[in-house]
């Protein structure tokens, strides 16, 4: 997409903010969104879809005073916009007066938006992509006999373009790029049969893993898993791979969101302040990382963001809050509306064998099944799969068991964090070593 | 259904001013490579939704989503381009991009006809407009209002209410014209409660291929209220749950979860057809207890689950999947059916335009059996009760599947006794259905609130069954 699409963007999203003034909106804020891309999925050697994606979008949010009302399309004519206005006006005459509702403050907006280096266009074809894919699932299929079926490599490329701009007169916008390459194939042995997958992803395609190691580290994980079988029933020591680990962070993030604290529906309820993990636990944010997947100048209000820690010597320093959870709960928005950019916790530095040793007899979970955690309570009771660990070596494989605790227990009770960062996703961690967890099998 | 079409004609071909020789048109330039199927897919959806939250609406939003997807196959080759723009000159780009998949050189020319041997399964309405903006948020006010009085430990309530009117107009490569108009109303009431510091939460809610007044009936919405509210007090005095094999009984209705992932996507015939599911090449065979009969019925009135016609344009059906133990069937969209020689079971969903079609599950149940609930629950000496369940998730290779309860009990020699905190179950999806040695007779279908997921793309799903016994099953508490 070039600058002047950009610019059509700004254009839409100022209409839509002078069309809410003439209806009447005492204030307004609006967001509107390109994106176009490319999915191409090789199977067993061929081709199987070819997808172009090209999606648009427009939302807008207006106040009449305390009381709001939004509305979104996917169309971006002149008409849609004053449709869409009037719709979104139409539902703020029948919402509540809310004390918390507004724009965030003016002063907050950010002033200065740095160029975060995160729009780098693939200029690949369905042809080129396909080439990819083929190199990736040949890697997989040709990496192991007991490799015997597939479903498929995809590659994957997109380019995007918002621009969200509000009534305090900020607007900003900037296009990005994501790419992938992910692998699935099935292997199997006796009347077993087992499916595994990997993954790649940047927002830069010469940062992704090449098209081989990601085709060989599916194959891999996939042969991995023969012969897995269930265990008995067991408290024990459980290491979470790196892979997987960022579900975890996740779940501590989900309970310090504001619609969580102020309807009172987390864990960590007033935990701000409290030891919430060992002492030499540090986890902080990095919304302006460059090049970072959730990397993002200002949040989905205009509000500048800004690195800082979220947990210090093990202490909750902060919450994620937007403007509206801010309010209810009398503190300063956090610049989260859309949540937490570019997650790190520290390692304590050992390799993922060193864990294994650390572990000393126990289960490595390699993968999560199923939604079993509440943020309520903390009660935590997932599907796993993974591997026996005995004397810190892998044993055998293991499936159809499940780990299950307190979150705030498990938090509590993480020993080490590895150096073994795979994913430079959203949340970058090592993988987690808990001291105590219960697994359910036989 | 030509009221349905008629509707979806004037919505997406006449409103656009789209004329039959234009789609014609875009229909010939997709079928000018050497393809073996294309259609069109033209949509058109409005959705409404409310929340109430600290006893006040506090939001509402309006959505409108249109455009059409294009699609050609040849072989097992797929090419797919959409557009929002319901404009020729898009439309023949899109086709433009689909029809790379073929290679150039062949002509397809095909008159178009409309399909009027359509069933209509729901009325052709706008749910939007089915009850005023000031009734829905009166009946929204009620629920909360309600909710707090059933007990003074309820500190939140929030009620949502989501309201959407989708069109759509399928056409496929012999020029067959289905269109249809597919309300969805959805209502949820969740709750937080609170006792001695201890915060647990509870949330009820339904569903249908109706009108808003769907809610008002028998004080149905009314009902949501109460039995979040219950579920969380029941959750208070909730103990671990245990951890290991042991018998487990699933009430009626919504735990037919179950049979949604044990069973029901390996018998999708996208998998099946790739053999990548653990019930591949096993028709014929016993893959359950004898006492188990699974279906998957897209034609039920009314219900979430249903459509009158799939999104390629195919009849749904009531689909045998496992008659007494056997398995009889997969579930197939078009490209599937014809790839596998096996016929079409209107099973072809999309979440929109933007998305592929895919078989997909509409409402999936078991046929009750001879017991009474009671004397299933009698039966068991030590075991579980699960009544109330939030989502589940299958790996269809290894067939393992996993489902978490919420709502849960202990059964001690024969009787119901303590709550246990939420846990999750996991099994072999095969090997669970052959462990099943008791079926109820009390066949209840869910309350239209099933979401499922699928390679990223969401539809809506029901699902029911008897009481049943699965005789050991690994349950994941941490009691030991």
């Amino acid at each position: 997409m070039s600058a002047n699409d950009i610019g059509q963007l700004q254009q839409v999203v100022s209409d839509l903010l002078a069309e809410a003034k003439k209806q009447g909106a005492s204030s307004a804020e609006a967001g509107v969104h390109a994106q176009q891309g490319l999915d191409v999925t090789v199977r067993l050697g061929e081709t199987e879809t070819i997808e172009h994606t090209n999606d648009h979008g427009l939302g807008v949010t207006v106040f009449f005073g305390n009381r709001k009302g939004s509305a979104n399309t996917t169309d971006l004519s002149p008409n849609a916009v004053r449709e869409t206005v009037a719709a979104a006006c139409r539902i703020a005459r029948y919402t509540s007066e809310d004390p918390a509702a507004g724009l965030a403050d003016p002063e907050l907006m950010a002033t200065n938006i740095p160029d975060l280096d995160l729009n780098h266009p693939w200029d690949l074809d369905a042809l080129q992509a396909a080439e990819i894919a083929r190199e990736c699932e040949d890697a997989a299929r040709g990496h192991d006999q007991r490799i015997n079926n597939s479903e498929g490599a995809t590659l994957h490329t997109q380019n995007s373009l918002f621009v969200y701009g509000n009534s305090h007169g900020f607007i900003g916008g900037y296009p990005t790029t994501r790419h992938s390459l992910s692998c699935a194939v099935l292997a199997g042995e006796g009347d077993q049969m087992q499916r595994d997958y990997w993954f790649t992803s940047d927002r830069l395609p010469e940062h992704l893993q090449s098209a081989e190691e990601v085709g060989i580290e599916a194959a891999q994980r996939t042969v991995a898993r023969l012969g897995a079988r269930k265990i008995k029933t067991t408290e024990c020591p459980v290491l979470f791979k790196a892979d997987l680990a960022p579900g975890l962070l996740r779940s501590m993030i989900g309970a310090i969101r504001g619609p969580a604290l102020y309807r009172k529906a987390s864990f960590l309820l007033d935990q701000l302040g409290e030891q919430i993990f060992p002492d030499w636990v540090v986890i902080d944010e990095d919304p302006h990382k460059p090049q970072g997947i959730a990397s993002a100048p200002f949040d989905n209000e205009g509000v500048a963001t800004t690195p800082r820690k979220l947990v210090e010597g093990g202490v909750l320093q902060g919450y994620v809050l937007d403007s509206y959870s801010a309010r209810k709960l009398g503190m300063q928005t956090t610049g989260n509306a859309g949540g937490v950019r570019n997650a790190r916790i520290s390692s304590t530095g050992e390799s993922l064998e060193q864990l294994l040793k650390r572990l000393d007899t126990g289960l490595l979970v390699t993968e999560m099944m199923g939604h079993g955690s509440n943020l309520v309570t903390g009660d935590y009771s997932r599907g796993a799969a993974g591997f026996w660990v005995e004397n810190g070596e892998i044993a055998f494989p293991v499936e159809e068991i499940t780990v299950a605790g307190n979150l705030k227990e498990m938090f509590q009770g993480l020993l080490a964090v590895g150096a073994d960062n795979r994913i430079p996703g959203s949340i970058d961690t090592g993988s987690w070593l808990i001291e105590q967890m219960t697994v359910a099998g036989d | 259904m030509t009221q349905a079409l008629n509707l979806a004609r004037e919505t997406l071909l006449d409103a656009p001013g789209l004329t039959e020789g234009a789609l014609s048109q875009v229909m010939d330039k997709l079928l000018s490579h050497q393809v073996d199927a294309a259609d069109i897919f033209f949509q058109y959806s409005r959705l409404e939704s409310w929340v109430l939250d600290d006893g006040i609406i506090k939001e509402g939003t309006h959505s409108i989503e249109q455009g059409a997807g294009l699609r050609a196959i040849s072989g097992d080759k797929t090419g797919f381009a959409y557009t929002d723009d319901l404009i020729l000159p898009q439309l023949l780009h899109a086709a433009d991009a689909a029809r790379a998949i073929a290679n150039a050189g062949q002509t397809g020319r095909q008159a178009i006809a409309s399909r009027s041997d359509l069933p209509q399964l729901y009325a052709p309405i706008n749910p939007l407009d089915s009850l005023s903006e000031n009734d829905k948020l009166e009946l929204m006010r009620k629920l909360d209002a309600e909710a707090r009085a059933q007990d003074p430990r309820v500190q939140q309530v929030t009620v949502s209410l989501v309201a959407a009117h989708d069109t759509v107009l399928v056409i496929n490569d012999e020029g067959q014209l289905a269109g249809d108009v597919r309300p969805l109303v959805r209502m949820n009431v969740s709750v937080i409660v609170e006792q001695n510091g201890r915060r647990e939460q509870g949330s009820s809610g339904g569903g249908a291929r109706r009108a808003l007044d769907f809610f008002l009936e028998e004080e149905r919405a009314l009902g949501y209220a109460r039995e979040a509210v219950r579920q969380a007090l029941v959750n208070l005095e909730a103990v671990d749950a245990p951890a290991g094999m042991l018998p487990v009984v699933l009430g009626p209705g919504w735990p037919g979860v179950l049979l949604h992932e044990a069973v029901g996507h390996g018998l999708e015939g996208d998998f099946n057809r790739k053999g990548t599911s653990a019930f591949s090449g096993r028709i014929g065979e016993q893959v359950a207890s004898p006492l188990c009969t699974v279906v998957d019925d897209g034609t039920m009135p009314n219900r979430r689950g249903s459509l009158s016609v799939d999104d390629e344009g195919t009849r749904t059906q009531n689909t045998v999947l496992i008659e007494n133990g056997i398995l009889k069937g997969y579930m197939q969209d078009k490209m599937n059916a014809r790839l596998m020689g096996l016929p079409e079971t209107g099973n072809g969903r999309r979440e929109s335009y933007a998305h592929l079609p895919m078989p997909r599950m509409t409402n999936t149940y078991m046929l009750p059996g001879e017991h009474d609930p009671q004397e299933i629950i009698a039966s068991v000496d030590k075991g579980l009760y699960a009544v109330n369940f939030g989502g589940g998730q299958v790996d269809i290779t290894s067939g393992k599947f996993v489902f978490s309860a919420n709502e849960a009990y202990l059964i001690e020699n024969g009787k119901i006794t303590a709550p246990v905190k939420g846990a999750t179950l996991i099994g072999n999806g095969p090997e669970a259905m052959t462990r099943i040695s008791m079926v109820g007779n009390d066949l209840e279908l869910d309350s239209g609130i099933g979401t499922c997921g699928k390679e990223g793309q969401s539809v809506p799903v029901g699902v029911g069954q008897p009481t049943l016994k699965i005789d050991e099953m690994t349950v994941g508490g941490t009691a030991t």
